[in-house]
């Protein structure tokens, strides 16, 4: 072992706060394209006002996000904390909070009236037994369904479904004509189907339900539209691609639809340099219009950061409708703000934030991306789907779930 | 000095010498087994490790779970496809070689070179290889069986062998490994032994059959030592390709996927324990065996 | 005829091999609007290196820190292993035939599982963090397969040499440094290749036992890709680019290589 000691000693010894130190370390997965640009952006505004402040880009991607969260929870629990920390807004948290690994910011929202600045939706959503832990920086939508204006005039459909009944009809036409009716691929981008279907089949008060305990999974109405998600299945075309080859087949006229997130829109008029509403159109998914499906990407205050002052600048960056206005337009989302700068968003962002800021919207979340179901609750229910995949029965499906909920909450 | 003092003092210092690995591998490898066991019955579920004694619970869920069930028959299926595919493979290949043909180097290395690559970086391209969408939107390795006319759905969307198909992968990477070796152990036979049976009259195939073959089983037993551990291990491969995915899911991706994304340490933990002892029953009466037979021999 | 049929199927396997390089190297040159599944084998329009010149700043320093961990932990390990078997196959001491297996065993430890308890200890030795803690985890994960490789390639060795040196008076460190290690060189390709590979591929050790600016080039490879939208395109030219030391090793190895197989490394 003696040749180790040659080697430079560069361990951490961590733990420790550091507040004279002119640094900060903020812990995220945006490292892809659109994210980072994103984040480079807020990083520059961040050493403008933050003179002679070191910044520690701390990104790892990948393996849905499960990478980062394993870092993240093996630096927590050795008590390496970063001095901010990117996780879903919602219950993803919970199981941080419970730990004791994060601070309470409901004083921070307060001294600084961020409350009112963001939609009242959204602060119920991020509130955990009445307070908050994260501050959140973009509003993703989950329930879009993409298709491509000119080949469903080709089709001969008139106008995208709007109910999921409606669009079974509309498969039976695109069967005629050699087409699937939707696109699917990798197994997290089923679970995003599945999220939409229950949510367009059980309208947002029972989908609300299904997270909270009020609706019963094993109720005749939820199987029911389990059973409506496999008649959909039966009609697309299921491939083990991750979303963007999966929605290149709308592209390709082999699908006529693919439902996915609004990071969707972004890879068509970047990369595809498609034209919205002319090379690519997207609607709210069959029965959900006027619902916001949302995810939120947020910050966080770990208990014991070591420059906790320079964390909480990094916050307040965040929240700011500056911040907002640097990152979204990079990262193809949409402010979480209402005071945000409307000019800065066009084409679909555009739709979206009228959408997001219209007060008649009703905002409802995510289980794929982390809103509505803690971390244990949620790779149970993935669990559970694999073996409803196989198996196909959607009772027996919904009781595992039911189950695991009781196990879990 | 007496004798047993001598003795001694002629073995100490190899002791000595392996005495640190010994150390090392009793924290990180002994120490860290004892680690999962001992998690492996307590509760702990959640950011924050618990102690509470809970005896055999998650080992009793785990053989009532359709997915572990599930899971331990695909790294079944993946173990043999994959073993099978790359002995025969690497086997076909040395015997190939052995006579010797243009070009040995070169195509030496470009059948030894996948070993080198990790799957973070090849991942994407077998996903799009294994790709088993019907019809039109073809693409990868089936496209390629089409131009000579068999579209295969062996590895289609809902077939229950697609964790047949990873071993495709798996098999690239390692069966020009297993060639090196069986080529190697081919090339230390001397040519005296063939040549007196030539003599004798014996066919080309009896050579092989009857001089060559029995002097492979070492080679052979090495090969399956290597293969086997990588099937085992196998990760990142899985994950990279199609991860929460039913129908290529192993005991190790669960393990890893409970644990760190469900935070189910402890269930972790027992599948941990359980996939240490599977690996126990099978290789420490082949280590055991051959030790004996080295023994023997001697 | 054989001859040709035999050199036809090598060749078939060849372009078998070759097929994921050549999808990886095709999508490396094509524009960001031009990578599609459907059409994978098509060759780019045109030759740009824009890829390239994108990532390699994001891989720089991944590659460099990589060097510095694939390189002492392969030849260190290597070291061990030679030493461990060097005494395990011809410096005997009683109990050996039960060291062997105890250490072989731990070839079989699925990196998954042990995570949670290294980092606290690493945490608790002060080695998480930096680069020398990465390293000796993987000294240490390699002493299995280096012993193996090792133990096998010495017992082919004569027993007269070893008894030779013996005669003369020298000790087992004499006789290992002077004897053991010049002949076992074949036998180190065969372990610094197995060892530089696993060291430069792994991604799970590396992202969680160092900090930022230490991580491996699997990580930079791994953050390429990003979290939502993968850049088809530039994840395979760092994909080529991240793989060009192991096959530089491979080449200056190869010969070597073959000739410690046939020695007898590895042999069961």
């Amino acid at each position: 072992m003696s040749a180790l000691a040659v080697l430079p000693a560069c361990s951490n010894s961590g733990g420790e706060t550091k507040p004279d130190e002119k640094k900060v370390e903020v812990f995220s997965w945006w490292s892809g394209p659109g994210e980072a640009e994103g984040l480079d952006a807020l990083i520059a505004n961040f050493k403008q006002s933050n003179a002679g402040v070191e910044f520690v880009n701390a990104a790892v991607a990948g393996g849905s996000g499960t990478q980062a969260k394993q870092v993240l929870s093996d630096r927590m629990r050795n008590n390496q904390p970063p001095d901010s920390y990117q996780l879903h807004a919602g219950l993803e948290a919970a199981d941080d909070i419970k730990a004791g690994w994060l601070e309470d910011l409901t004083g921070l929202y307060e001294s600084n009236g961020w409350k009112s600045k963001f939609p009242a939706g959204l602060i119920e959503k991020l509130s955990i037994s009445g307070k908050i832990y994260a501050v959140p920086v973009n509003i993703h939508r989950s329930n879009l369904m993409f298709f491509s204006p000119k080949k469903l005039a080709e089709w001969g459909i008139a106008a995208p479904a709007k109910t999921w009944t409606e669009f079974l009809a509309q498969a039976e036409t695109l069967k005629a004509k050699n087409v699937k009716a939707l696109s699917v691929g990798a197994t997290w981008t089923q679970l995003h189907l599945l999220e939409n279907v229950l949510l367009g089949e059980l309208g947002t008060a029972k989908y609300n339900g299904l997270w909270d305990g009020k609706t019963d999974w094993k109720g005749a109405d939820v199987v029911a539209a389990l059973d409506t998600f496999k008649k959909i299945l039966d009609v697309s075309v299921v491939g083990t691609d991750d979303w963007q080859p999966t929605i290149d087949k709308v592209l390709a006229g082999t699908a006529a639809y693919n439902v996915m997130g609004d990071w969707a829109a972004g890879y068509l008029q970047g990369a595809k340099a498609l034209k919205y509403k002319d090379g690519y159109d997207v609607v709210a998914s069959p029965g959900s219009t006027g619902v916001y499906n949302f995810l939120a990407d947020s910050f966080t205050l770990p208990k014991n950061a070591p420059h906790k002052t320079y964390a909480e600048a990094w916050l307040k960056l965040c929240a700011s409708p500056a911040g907002q206005d640097l990152f979204n337009p990079k990262k193809g989302s949409v402010p979480a703000r209402l005071d945000s700068d409307k000019s800065k968003y066009t084409d679909y962002l555009g739709w979206a934030l009228s959408q997001w800021q219209d007060t008649k919207t009703v905002v409802v979340g995510s289980l794929v991306h982390g809103v509505v179901a803690n971390n244990s609750w949620k790779s149970e229910i993935e669990k559970a789907y694999g073996v409803f995949f196989t198996g196909k029965d959607s009772a027996k499906f919904a009781a595992s779930v039911s189950a695991a909920y009781a196990a879990n909450k | 000095m007496s004798k047993l003092k001598r003795r001694i003092g002629r073995w100490v210092p190899g002791l000595l010498l392996v005495s640190p690995s010994l150390v090392l591998l009793g924290v990180f490898v002994y120490g860290f087994i004892g680690w999962n066991i001992k998690i492996s019955v307590t509760d702990w579920k959640g950011q924050l490790e618990t102690d509470n004694y809970v005896g055999l619970f998650w080992y009793k869920q785990l053989f009532a779970d359709e997915t572990f069930h599930n899971d331990a028959r695909n790294l079944l299926i993946f173990t043999l496809v994959f073993i099978l595919g790359s002995m025969s493979v690497g086997l076909l290949l040395a015997l190939l070689m052995d006579k010797g043909v243009r070009g040995e180097n070169i195509l030496r290395s470009i059948y030894l070179f996948p070993m080198g690559i990790s799957f973070i970086a090849t991942g994407i391209v077998w996903r799009w290889l294994l790709n088993s969408d019907p019809g039109e939107g073809t693409t990868g390795v089936n496209d390629l069986l089409g131009l000579v006319g068999v579209h295969s759905d062996w590895h289609k969307s809902d077939s229950q062998w697609a964790i047949a198909a990873i071993a495709l992968p798996a098999g690239w990477a390692l069966s020009g490994y297993v060639m090196a070796l069986f080529l190697a152990g081919l090339r230390g036979i001397p040519d005296e032994l063939r040549e007196a049976a030539r003599v004798d009259g014996a066919t080309e195939f009896r050579v092989y059959w009857h001089v060559v073959r029995p002097m492979m089983y070492p080679v052979l037993m090495s090969a399956l030592v290597i293969l086997a551990h990588i099937s085992l291990k196998t990760f990142d491969l899985i994950y990279a390709i199609a991860p929460l995915d039913p129908r290529t899911e192993t005991p190790a991706i669960f393990m890893y996927l409970t644990a760190f994304r469900g935070n189910f340490y402890a269930r972790g933990a027992a599948i941990a324990t359980l996939l240490f002892f599977a690996i126990a029953v099978v290789i420490v009466p082949y280590i055991w065996y051959s030790i004996r037979k080295e023994r023997t021999a001697r | 005829m054989t001859r040709i049929f035999r050199n036809l199927v090598l060749f078939a396997f060849a372009i078998f091999f070759l097929m994921p390089v050549y999808v990886l190297l095709v999508t490396a040159f094509k524009s960001p609007g031009e990578v599609d599944v459907v059409h994978m084998w098509t060759l780019p329009k045109s030759l740009s290196f824009d890829s390239f010149s994108l990532v390699w700043p994001k891989l720089q320093n991944g590659m460099v820190n990589s060097l510095m961990l694939a390189i002492p932990a392969s030849v260190i390990s290597s070291l061990l292993g030679a030493a461990n078997g060097f005494v395990l196959a011809k410096w005997r001491f009683p109990g050996a035939d039960v060291v062997f297996p105890v250490i072989l065993f731990g070839m079989f430890i699925p990196y998954q599982a042990v995570i949670i308890p290294m980092s606290g200890l690493m945490t608790d030795i002060g080695l998480k963090g930096g680069l020398d803690g990465l390293i000796l985890i993987h000294i240490i994960y390699g002493l299995p397969i280096t012993t193996l490789i090792f133990r096998n390639y010495y017992i082919g060795l004569s027993e007269e040499v070893i008894e030779a040196a013996r005669v003369d008076g020298a000790g087992m460190l004499r006789t290992f440094a002077y004897i053991a290690l010049p002949l076992g060189l074949p036998a180190f390709a065969v372990a610094m290749i197995w060892q530089f590979t696993s060291a430069w591929n792994d991604f799970l050790f590396g992202v969680i036992m160092t900090r930022t600016e230490f991580w491996p080039v699997t990580v930079a490879l791994n953050n390429v890709a990003g979290a939502q939208t993968v850049p088809f395109n530039q994840a395979m030219a760092s994909a080529f680019l991240a793989s060009i030391p192991t096959l530089l090793v491979y080449l200056l190895l190869g010969r070597f290589f073959m000739r410690g197989l046939m020695a007898g490394a590895l042999k069961g």
